[in-house]
């Protein structure tokens, strides 16, 4: 199932968690709404199961209205943060919920509804605990149960609340790799909210990124690390060094950058900001162009990437990620001067007051 | 009332007392709280129980089977019969009104629901008198209608519903509040309706602190002496509750009949007890049982 999501706006109160936020779900595809914490994602995604009521601007499912029919009738699965499972129920029983909540006409006989919960088990690799109560299971177990009952009643979105939020690094990543798998088996049209930036590239064909209720970008985990749209993206991707300055005439003066930026060809200037990421700088021992002459402060080899942390001549700290082998070629130690050469600038300029 | 709560904690702050405290200080706290409850708790029940069985058995059953005991008797638990599920229906409805949902007047709801326990129960009868009374307010209306509430069964009921409203809603609004709404929302999107969550989800969850407030409910609309005296009217027979019976029998210096009705009540008490610590023994399994429930979904 398709979703169409437009001019979705929510206030609570005097704070607008969504503010006019548009964008679609394909059939099949697997998408990340992503954003920093409190940015209304989760808001969004209640929305789209039901849970909540916009304000304003409408939900289709396949081109149907869905804001007026009630969650029940929606057929969405929803993982929630906490897993909200039933407490009082075995794994089993949670997962058997809602087909047994069915209307009596609906309702599947006793053994079908057994043959689906031991399967759904299963493919969730929990068939052995069917018994256990949720209390008894560990953080990664409670989450593929609460992924099981919520695959159960066969639903056509499957939306996640930050799935793997509450876990710890290792189970995280195996989940991850499991869900991507699952996705690719089954290809439910699936929609989940993160707010770590790693797990929605690795994981989703599109990312939607959220902030202050406002959509910053929807594209392809590459479209937006490559070309992120604005400097909130390129900032909440992942570390950056910024030079602040000017664009004037062409060209870009980002304190000790030049850098051409036919984007702004007029007299007057304008205030704006270069970003490049630590493994986006080259570094050499000669002046030839381009680039700045820095201080070396401290080296760090960890793994296959050295961290190299240099200042400017104001003492402006900036990160450099250099390859092993790269480095090996100049060896630079801490108090050494190197010429550091940015192979990509990304110049914004501040948007007019 | 929040009792168990009281009681799980004190037990937790007496064994981190256990490390710091000197022997001496413990051993004459446990003397004072002991002592205490042997000269007003202990005592006056055994004296209870010693005085019904001061003329033997025999007039113990002869107290108790009297008529007029009997009638008293089917009062009282017609009284408890009709409010405890009255105070259940507005408990239920209360706890889920105040943990739920946002609503203005909430604070000022949760504050009434402590009323009965602010006034005296005296003030409490005096109310529907004044309101049903031939002078009161509905009173004219009510006469029209040839219904009798005041000296009637019908202001006895009103009166031991009145008292004993607190009960089931203060208890059960901490538990609905610490389980949240997200089973119940996990549930609408499985596709439950509104009957179906609430029996299947939100009952179970919270069926411990209910039947714990509906004993302490029950406790209190069997006791209850002063609104009801108020109402009563006090005929013997007709309007007579366990307590004003004792209190009618008391009155007349027969003291063993009074005390062997007296028992009735006492031995209700010592049911209620029990009956209380084993639900707040499941209770406290249950609680354990469901650890992270209390984090709450904000939106984000």
């Amino acid at each position: 199932m398709s979703i169409e999501v437009s001019h979705l706006t929510k206030r609570f109160g005097a704070f607008c968690a969504l503010d006019n936020v548009s964008f679609t779900v394909k059939q099949g595809e697997l998408l990340a709404l992503l954003g920093p914490s409190g940015g209304g994602k989760t808001t969004l995604l209640r929305i789209i199961a039901g849970l909540e009521r916009p304000d304003g601007g409408s939900v289709l499912f396949d081109g149907d209205d869905a804001i007026r029919r009630d969650p029940r009738d929606r057929g969405v699965g929803f993982v929630f943060q906490h897993y909200a499972l039933f407490r009082h129920m075995t794994v089993f029983e949670n997962v058997a919920f809602g087909l047994r909540v069915r209307p009596r006409a609906q309702r599947p006989a006793e053994a079908e509804i057994r043959r689906r919960v031991n399967e759904l088990l299963s493919l969730v690799q929990l068939d052995y605990l069917g018994s256990r109560y949720p209390s008894q299971l560990s953080g990664g177990q409670r989450q593929r149960v609460a992924l099981a009952r919520a695959l159960a009643v066969e639903p056509k979105v499957l939306l996640l609340d930050e799935p793997f939020g509450a876990l710890d690094a290792k189970v995280r990543q195996e989940l991850r790799r499991w869900l991507r798998r699952l996705h690719a088996e089954i290809h439910l049209t699936s929609v989940f909210v993160t707010h770590d930036q790693e797990e929605a590239l690795e994981l989703a064909n599109r990312v939607v990124i959220i902030n202050e209720g406002r959509i910053e970008q929807d594209g392809t985990p590459e479209e937006v690390v490559e070309h992120p749209a604005t400097p909130f993206v390129v900032n909440f991707l992942g570390q950056v060094n910024i030079f602040h300055g000017r664009v004037q005439e062409g060209k870009a003066l980002l304190g000790p950058l030049a850098l051409e930026f036919p984007e702004h060809p007029h007299t007057e200037a304008r205030t704006a900001a270069g970003y490049s990421r630590p493994h986006e700088l080259g570094v050499s021992r000669t002046d030839d162009g381009g680039g700045l002459w820095a201080t070396v402060t401290d080296v760090r080899v960890s793994g296959a990437v050295v961290k190299m942390e240099v200042v400017d001549e104001e003492r402006r700290p900036i990160q450099v990620e250099l390859g092993r082998e790269q480095y090996e070629t100049i060896r630079a130690i801490v108090g050494e001067r190197v010429y550091v050469k940015p192979r990509k600038v990304r110049v914004f300029m501040d948007t007019p007051p | 009332m929040a009792g168990f709560v009281h009681a799980r904690t004190g037990h937790k702050a007496r064994r981190a007392g256990r490390l710091t405290e000197p022997v001496i200080v413990r051993v004459l706290l446990i003397a004072i709280a002991l002592g205490f409850l042997l000269l007003f708790l202990v005592l006056p029940l055994a004296t209870v129980f010693t005085e019904a069985f001061a003329n033997g058995t025999a007039a113990y059953l002869d107290a108790i089977r009297e008529p007029d005991a009997l009638a008293a008797l089917r009062l009282t638990l017609l009284a408890a019969a009709i409010a405890v599920p009255a105070n259940l229906v507005f408990g239920v409805c209360a706890g889920w009104a105040i943990a739920r949902f946002q609503f203005p007047g909430k604070q000022l709801l949760t504050t009434l629901i402590d009323l009965p326990f602010a006034v005296s129960p005296v003030i409490s009868g005096m109310v529907f008198v004044l309101l049903f009374g031939r002078q009161g307010v509905l009173g004219p209306w009510v006469a029209d209608h040839d219904i009798k509430i005041v000296f009637a069964v019908p202001g006895i009921v009103l009166a031991t519903i009145f008292v004993s409203f607190p009960f089931i809603a203060r208890e059960i609004i901490p538990v609905m509040e610490a389980a949240g709404s997200q089973e119940e929302e996990a549930a609408r999107v499985l596709g439950a309706g509104g009957l179906q969550t609430f029996f299947r989800v939100t009952l179970p969850n919270i069926k411990w602190g209910l039947l714990y407030g509906v004993i302490l409910c029950n406790a209190r609309a069997m006791g209850e002496f002063g609104a009801v005296s108020v109402v009563s009217g006090k005929i013997r027979g007709v309007t007579n509750t366990l307590p004003l019976h004792v209190e009618i029998l008391y009155n007349e210096y027969a003291f063993q009949a009074a005390f062997a009705v007296s028992s009735l009540l006492a031995f209700l008490a010592i049911v209620t007890l029990i009956v209380k610590t084993v639900v707040e023994r499941r209770m406290g399994a249950a609680a354990d049982a469901a650890p992270g429930v209390a984090t709450a979904p904000q939106p984000s």
